[in-house]
C-alpha cells in the first residue's frame, strides 16, 4: 500500500540545500500545493530569486523566470500583466524582500498586483556565507556583526510583514514557520490561500516564512528549529496579519 | 525657398503654441516644417523660445544659427536675439515694456503694438494670433487662410467657437 | 501629422502592436509615457502601459514581460538608462528581446536636460556588466523615431537581444511631419506560444519546462552560451549595419556624424558645397553594429575625416577602428573584418559638451580651418576642438 509519494511536480534533481535548511521544506510544500490545486502547469509561472532559493527552478517542474536580485516583484508584474489569468508567484529571501528589493516589493503590493510573494526569512544572507540581514534579530552573531547585532550600529530587525499589512493593495499577509509538523501544515494552508487569492485577483498576498539556516547559524538542524520556537518568534510573532 | 523663424518670449506666453500654429500653417501650405522648442523648467517662467523652419524642400538642420525672422515678445528676448537676425532679415517685436529698442541698421525692424492692441480690443487671449497676423503682413511665408486651417486642426473642438475671433485678430495684426 | 519625436515613437509603438510599456518620468522624454497613456491603448490594442516606481523596476518589468515572449519596451534618459544597465545585462544574459529608448541629455551625473550624444559608449559597448552588446539605432528625424520601433523589435526578436533607439533631446522634442505605420494586431497567446517556444508562459502538458535565466554556474556551459551570443552578433554585423551617405563619392572632407548631429551637418555639407568645398556626410544609422565596411568605402577619397558629435569624442573610436584596422584574422568575433585602406586620412573630432548644440555654420567654420590649413598643421587626432576663446554662439535652447 502506497502511503506517501513525492509530489509529481517535484523533479528528481538533487537539491543543493544544506542539511536542515528550511528552503527544501518550503520548496516541497509549494510543489504539493500546486499539485493539489490541479490548475494545469500551463497556468503557473514562478519567478525565482537571487540567493539560496535561486535553484528552485531546478526542483519544481513549472515554467520559471529568474529575476535579478530583489527585482522579482517587478519581473512578476511584467509576467502577470501579460498573463492575468495565470498564477504568478515569487519566491524570495529576506535579502530580496527586506534589503535590496524593498522598493519593488512595496510598490508591487501597493499596486495590488495579483501575485503571491513567498518570503523566506532566515535572518541571514545564506548564499554569501551568512552576513547580517535587515531581519537578523538583535544579538545574533553573523560574519558582518560578529559581536551580535547592535541596534546602535545596525538598526532593528525590519518588520516587513507589518508594513505589507498596512498597504491597501495587499489582501493577505501572514507569517508562518516550518520548524514543526504543525507549523508545516499551517504554512501549507497559508500558501494555498495566497495562491487562491491571486487567482481570484483579490490583490497581493505575502506569506512570510520564518526559516532555519543551521549552517550559518552554526547550529544543528534540531537546535536551529528549537531556536525558532524559543527566540525567532519573539522578534517575528507568527500568525495572520491581514485576511481578505 | 526656406524661412527660418525664431519666436522668443516669456514662458507661459504661448510662444511654443504660436510656433506650432505657424508650423501647422506651413503644412497646410504643403511645405516641409520643423518645430524645435527650448524645453524644461523655463516653460513655467523665464524665457522660452521656439525655432520654426518652413521650406519647400526637405529640411536639413532644425538647429539654426541666424534667422530670417526673429519675433521677440519681451526685452530679454529682444536683447538676446537681435544679433541673430540674418543681414536683411526681419525683426518683429512687441513694443510693450521695451526700454532698449533694437539698433541694427542692416536688418528690417518692425515694432508692433500687439499687447496694447489686444487689450484695446479685449483680445488679451489672442495676443499670439495678432502677432501671427503681423508676421504674415511682413513675410507671407504662410497666408491668413493657412493659419485659420491650422487653428482648426490644432484647437480642440470645444474652442472652435473662438475661430471667428481669431480670424479677426489675424486681420488686426495684419494691419498693424 | 505634425508630431514631436517622442509622440511619434509612442504612437508607432501602439500601432506596431507592442504589448507593454513600463517607464519612469525623466526629461526630455516624458512625452513618450504621457502620449501612450493619453491614447489608452489598453482599450484599443490591449497594450499595457504602467508607470513604474523607478527605472530599476521598469527594466525588470520589461524583463518579466519579455520572458513571456511579449514585446516590451521602456524609455528614459541618461540617468535612468544608467540605472537600467543591470537589467539590460540580465536581458542580454537571458537572451530576451526588448526595446529601450534613450533620449539623451547632457551629463555626467544629473547634468542638463539639453540634447547630448554622450551616451554613445554606454549604448554601443553594452553599458552594463559582462560580454554583450545592444543593437543600437540612431534616428535623425521624427519619421525615423516612428519607423525604428518596428525595426528595433524585429531585430530584437531575430537576435534575441535588447535593441536600443538612441535619440537625443532635439529629436525627441522637435516636431516634424510624420507618417505613422499602419495598425498591426498584437499576437494572441497561442501565437506567442507557437512562435516563441522559449518563453515562460506556463509549461504545457508533456513538454519540458522553460527556465528564462542568465545564470549558469558551469563556466564551460556559460562559455558556450556566450559564444552562441557572439555568433548571433556576427550575423548582425554581417547583415544589419546601416548607414546614409551624402555626397561621399568625391568628398575630400568627410564628416561622420549620427542622429541630430548628422542632421545639423547635412546643412553644413550643403553650405560647404555652395562655397566650393568638397564635403560629404557619412551617417551611421546603426551605431552597433557599426557600418565599418561602408565607411571604408565612403572614405576612399577623403583627405580628412571629421567626426562631429555632441560629446567629447566617442564614435571617433569606431571610426578609427574601421579605418585603421588591418585585415588580420581575429578570434574576437565582433570586430569587423577590414581591408587595407588606400589612403590614410587624418581623423579629428569636433564636439560640444554638456547639452550645448553646435550649429551648421559653426561646423562649416571648423571645416574651413581644416581646408585651408596645410596638412602638417592639422590638429592631433585625439583633440576635441572646442570653439575659439570668443563666446560660443549658443543655439536657441
Amino acid at each position: 500500500m502506497l502511503l506517501y509519494k513525492k509530489p509529481s511536480l517535484l523533479t528528481d534533481t538533487n537539491m543543493h540545500y544544506c542539511p536542515g535548511c528550511s528552503h527544501a521544506v518550503v520548496n516541497k510544500i509549494i510543489a504539493e500545493v500546486l499539485e493539489e490545486m490541479n490548475i494545469g502547469t500551463e497556468n503557473i509561472i514562478g519567478v525565482s530569486p537571487v540567493g539560496c532559493g535561486v535553484f528552485i527552478y531546478n526542483y519544481i517542474d513549472i515554467d520559471w523566470v529568474e529575476a535579478a536580485h530583489g527585482r522579482a516583484p517587478a519581473v512578476a508584474t511584467g509576467v502577470k500583466r501579460m498573463n492575468p489569468d495565470k498564477l504568478v508567484f515569487t519566491y524570495q529571501g529576506d535579502g530580496e524582500v527586506t534589503a535590496i528589493g524593498t522598493g519593488e516589493v512595496i510598490h508591487a503590493c501597493n499596486r495590488g498586483e495579483n501575485i503571491a510573494i513567498i518570503f523566506i526569512n532566515n535572518a541571514v544572507f545564506g548564499m554569501t556565507n551568512g552576513q547580517m540581514a535587515p531581519t537578523t534579530p538583535l544579538g545574533m552573531k553573523t560574519t558582518t556583526c560578529p559581536d551580535g547585532r547592535d541596534p546602535q550600529l545596525n538598526g532593528y530587525p525590519l518588520p516587513m510583514a507589518q508594513l505589507f499589512a498596512d498597504i491597501q493593495g495587499t489582501c493577505y499577509v501572514t507569517r508562518q514557520a516550518v520548524n514543526t509538523y504543525k507549523a508545516v501544515k499551517n504554512t501549507k494552508k497559508a500558501i494555498r490561500r495566497a495562491f487562491d487569492y491571486s487567482l481570484q485577483r483579490k490583490g497581493t498576498s505575502v506569506v512570510e516564512i520564518i526559516c532555519a539556516c543551521p549552517t550559518n547559524w552554526k547550529m544543528t538542524p534540531v537546535e536551529a528549529n528549537k531556536y525558532i520556537s524559543d527566540f525567532s518568534v519573539k522578534t517575528f510573532p507568527l500568525g495572520d496579519l491581514k485576511r481578505p | 525657398m526656406t524661412c527660418e523663424i525664431l519666436i522668443a518670449g516669456f514662458g507661459g506666453q504661448g510662444v511654443l503654441s504660436m510656433g506650432k500654429i505657424l508650423a501647422y500653417a506651413g503644412i497646410m501650405n504643403n511645405k516641409e516644417v520643423t518645430w524645435l522648442p527650448s524645453y524644461g523648467p523655463e516653460q513655467r517662467g523665464g524665457t522660452s523660445n521656439v525655432t520654426v523652419v518652413i521650406s519647400d524642400n526637405a529640411i536639413s538642420s532644425p538647429i539654426v544659427d541666424h534667422f530670417d525672422v526673429v519675433i521677440a515678445l519681451n526685452q530679454q528676448s529682444l536683447t538676446k536675439f537681435e544679433s541673430k537676425v540674418k543681414p536683411d532679415g526681419q525683426l518683429i517685436y512687441d513694443t510693450y515694456g521695451i526700454t532698449t529698442p533694437p539698433s541694427r541698421t542692416d536688418i528690417r525692424i518692425y515694432p508692433i503694438d500687439a499687447m496694447q492692441t489686444a487689450v484695446k480690443n479685449n483680445m488679451q487671449k489672442m495676443f499670439n494670433t495678432i502677432i501671427l497676423g503681423a508676421l504674415i503682413a511682413v513675410n507671407p511665408i504662410v497666408s491668413i487662410n493657412d493659419v485659420m486651417q491650422s487653428l482648426k486642426k490644432t484647437l480642440p473642438e470645444r474652442y472652435h467657437h473662438l475661430l471667428p475671433a481669431n480670424e479677426q485678430a489675424l486681420h488686426i495684426g495684419f494691419n498693424l | 501629422m505634425l508630431l514631436k519625436g517622442n509622440e511619434a515613437l509612442a504612437l508607432a509603438a501602439i500601432r506596431y502592436g507592442v504589448d507593454a510599456y513600463y517607464g519612469y518620468p525623466i526629461t526630455p522624454q516624458s512625452e513618450i509615457m504621457e502620449t501612450l497613456i493619453a491614447q489608452k491603448p489598453w482599450e484599443s490594442t490591449g497594450m499595457t502601459v504602467l508607470q513604474a516606481e523607478s527605472e530599476v523596476a521598469a527594466i525588470n518589468m520589461v524583463y518579466g514581460t519579455a520572458a513571456t515572449g511579449r514585446m516590451a519596451m521602456t524609455s528614459s534618459s541618461g540617468p535612468g538608462i544608467s540605472l537600467m544597465q543591470n537589467g539590460i545585462s540580465y536581458l542580454c544574459g537571458a537572451n530576451l528581446p526588448c526595446l529601450i529608448v534613450n533620449v539623451m541629455r547632457g551629463g555626467p551625473g544629473l547634468g542638463t536636460i539639453s540634447p547630448s550624444q554622450a551616451d554613445y559608449f554606454q549604448a554601443t559597448r553594452g553599458g552594463g556588466h559582462g560580454d554583450y552588446r545592444t543593437l543600437v539605432l540612431a534616428p535623425s528625424s521624427v519619421q525615423e523615431m516612428a519607423d525604428f520601433v518596428a525595426i528595433a523589435f524585429q531585430w530584437a526578436f531575430r537576435y534575441r537581444n535588447p535593441a536600443m533607439i538612441l535619440a537625443d533631446g532635439t529629436i525627441g522634442q522637435m516636431m516634424e511631419k510624420v507618417t505613422l505605420p499602419p495598425f498591426q494586431q498584437r499576437l494572441t497567446a497561442s501565437e506567442v506560444a507557437k512562435l516563441h517556444t522559449w518563453a515562460s508562459t506556463g509549461r504545457r502538458e508533456g513538454q519540458q519546462r522553460n527556465i528564462v535565466s542568465s545564470l549558469d554556474l558551469d563556466p564551460a556551459a556559460m562559455e558556450l552560451k556566450c559564444l552562441n551570443r557572439e555568433q548571433r552578433y556576427q550575423v548582425a554585423i554581417d547583415n544589419d549595419a546601416r548607414h546614409q551617405a551624402i555626397h561621399c563619392d568625391d568628398a575630400e572632407i568627410l564628416i561622420v556624424a549620427f542622429g541630430s548631429a548628422a542632421r545639423i551637418c547635412t546643412k553644413t555639407v550643403q553650405l560647404a558645397r555652395q562655397q566650393g568645398i568638397r564635403a560629404g556626410l557619412f551617417r551611421p544609422i546603426t551605431l552597433w553594429p557599426f557600418p565599418a565596411q561602408a565607411l571604408r568605402q565612403a572614405a576612399q577619397h577623403a583627405q580628412h575625416i571629421l567626426v562631429v558629435e555632441l560629446n567629447a569624442g566617442q564614435m571617433i573610436d569606431d571610426v578609427r577602428l574601421a579605418l585603421t584596422t588591418q585585415n588580420n584574422p581575429t578570434t574576437t568575433p565582433n570586430l569587423p573584418n577590414t581591408s587595407n585602406h588606400p589612403n590614410t586620412p587624418t581623423i579629428t573630432h569636433y564636439g560640444r559638451l554638456g547639452g550645448v548644440v553646435f550649429t551648421p555654420e559653426e561646423i562649416l567654420n571648423h571645416i574651413k580651418n581644416i581646408h585651408t590649413a596645410p596638412p602638417t598643421q592639422t590638429a592631433p587626432p585625439t583633440q576635441t576642438t572646442p570653439p575659439t576663446q570668443t563666446a560660443p554662439s549658443t543655439p536657441p535652447h
